[in-house]
């Protein structure tokens, strides 16, 4: 097996890197992949508390590192999913407890073992952003429909072909259609014109993420919320399904749907 | 028949016929004018009369017999000319040689230029440029890039991000971009920012006029 290695990063903070890594390994452990995910933020974990797995963290990333455990010791089995691992950042250290060159001997060390490693990055281009971009085979940039987001992203995006670990593909997320239809909010087209990357997701704005974030229950989870099914959607073209793009403003699905049975047709 | 003198020779055209009744008509005439073909170099113009090799044998073998010798024949068909080839004849008269032409002296048009660096990529948040010299963008230079040039800076491309041209004083420096909006965009001491109204993008030049930049529609 040779597992990727997907770095999940955007320059500024609060977009969803966390929220991203947590649905993503989710999804993709649903679709039968064994899946590892890295918090890489040292100093700053959520990625454990997120994906509710908080209370189950004996060994962390600086412990692997450092070898006080071996590697498995550190890999914390998912609750819902038997073929998802997390390995936790430390909290009680800093950025520089871990090299670039140990994120990558760590993860060759994974490959073996697993299909997909998906390492969340920390907010920022220092210390953090330089180990977990090291050894990225394919770098996730999100961002948010908003100015300062898509600079940070415009940035990172730079910082990644700078590294000729690109070209980084887009997530934009939160999303809200009937704001972008009113003309108050960045379209995806707008970002992506502005960024020209190539786009693997629309997530749309949607409470359920956060009120899942709190319960430490991913939104994928939740097969009624379309942000959930925009993560699965990721997953899916990650693992390289053309899927099409959804449909994200209700009002105009609902008025096709009725457009459709007015006419007659299905 | 026509008969024609040319550079070191007779060209003979025959009009399109059986090659029979055009070998004796042809063969019938040089008798009559022997005194005029006596050691002649005789070349035909056959136009699409197919000729094979028996044939031109037997034709050069009589026109010997007259003393005149066949030198060349000219043949639309392909055949006849591979034939002509065989007997080692000439198929296509040398075009005269066109008069050698005198070179043409260039006029002294050559400029030195000016240094000038390429960068060949989109500039992204972060990236900046500076040379001592122009700057030529191929690609955009979105917000938060920055380029600092001594001289002029063209950016084939939308430029958004902040650029200084005539960055050592030279009030001369332009900026232009296929779409110019700059979030700053300075020339030697001036400063200047894009308004927010922007109409459609159009290619824009920028420069020093009467102590101010001003920007215009890139027309002419």
């Amino acid at each position: 097996m040779s597992g990727k290695v997907i770095t999940v990063t955007s320059g500024k903070g609060g977009v969803g890197k966390t929220t991203t890594t947590a649905n993503l390994g989710i999804a993709l452990a649903s679709l039968g992949q064994k899946v590892v995910c890295i918090d890489s933020d040292i100093g700053l974990r959520n990625l454990d508390v997120v994906m509710g797995l908080e209370n189950r963290i004996v060994y962390d990333l600086i412990d692997a590192v450092e070898r006080r455990c071996r590697l498995t010791q550190a890999m914390i089995r998912d609750k819902r999913y038997d073929t998802l691992y997390l390995i936790p950042a430390a909290q009680t250290r800093d950025k520089t407890a871990i090299s670039p060159s140990d994120m990558v001997r760590l993860c060759d060390q994974l490959r073996t073992e697993v299909d997909w490693i998906i390492i969340d990055s920390p907010a920022g281009i220092e210390r953090g952003f330089r180990n977990a971009l090291a050894p990225a085979d394919q770098v996730l940039v999100v961002t948010n429909p908003e100015v300062s987001a898509v600079r940070d992203a415009d940035r990172i995006i730079g910082l990644v072909e700078a590294e000729e670990k690109g070209p980084a593909k887009l997530i934009i997320n939160r999303i809200n259609p009937s704001m972008v239809k009113r003309g108050d909010m960045l379209s995806a087209a707008d970002v992506v014109d502005l960024l020209a990357v190539p786009l693997i997701g629309i997530v749309p704005e949607d409470e359920a993420v956060l009120v899942s974030t709190n319960h430490g229950q991913p939104v994928v989870l939740n097969t009624k919320s379309k942000a959930g099914l925009a993560f699965l959607n990721i997953a899916k073209r990650l693992m390289g399904e053309a899927v099409p793009w959804m449909e994200l403003d209700d009002k105009a699905g609902l008025l096709n749907r009725l457009g459709r049975l007015l006419s007659g047709g299905g | 028949m026509e008969v024609k003198g040319i550079k070191d020779g007779i060209l003979i055209t025959l009009e399109e016929q059986d090659w029979s009744k055009g070998q004796q008509a042809l063969i019938q005439h040089i008798k009559e004018n022997q005194a005029f073909f006596e050691g002649a170099r005789l070349v035909l113009d056959l136009g699409n009369t197919i000729l094979r090799s028996k044939e031109l044998a037997e034709l050069s073998d009589t026109l010997s017999g007259q003393g005149v010798v066949l030198v060349g024949l000219l043949s639309h068909s392909m055949i006849t000319q591979e034939t002509a080839q065989l007997f080692g004849l000439i198929t296509s008269l040398a075009k005269p040689k066109p008069a050698v032409k005198k070179p043409i002296e260039p006029l002294d048009t050559v400029l030195q230029g000016e240094a000038a660096v390429m960068v060949h990529r989109t500039m992204r948040s972060g990236f900046k440029v500076a040379y001592q010299g122009h700057v030529v963008v191929l690609g955009d230079v979105n917000p938060g890039a920055e380029i600092l040039a001594s001289g002029s800076i063209i950016v084939w491309g939308r430029l958004r991000g902040t650029v200084h041209a005539g960055a050592e004083g030279d009030e001369t420096a332009v900026v232009c971009a296929l779409d110019l909006s700059p979030t700053q965009l300075r020339i030697a001491s001036k400063a200047a920012t894009t308004p927010d109204s922007q109409d459609e993008p159009q290619p824009e030049i920028a420069c020093i006029k009467e102590g101010q930049i001003i920007a215009e529609s890139w027309q002419h």
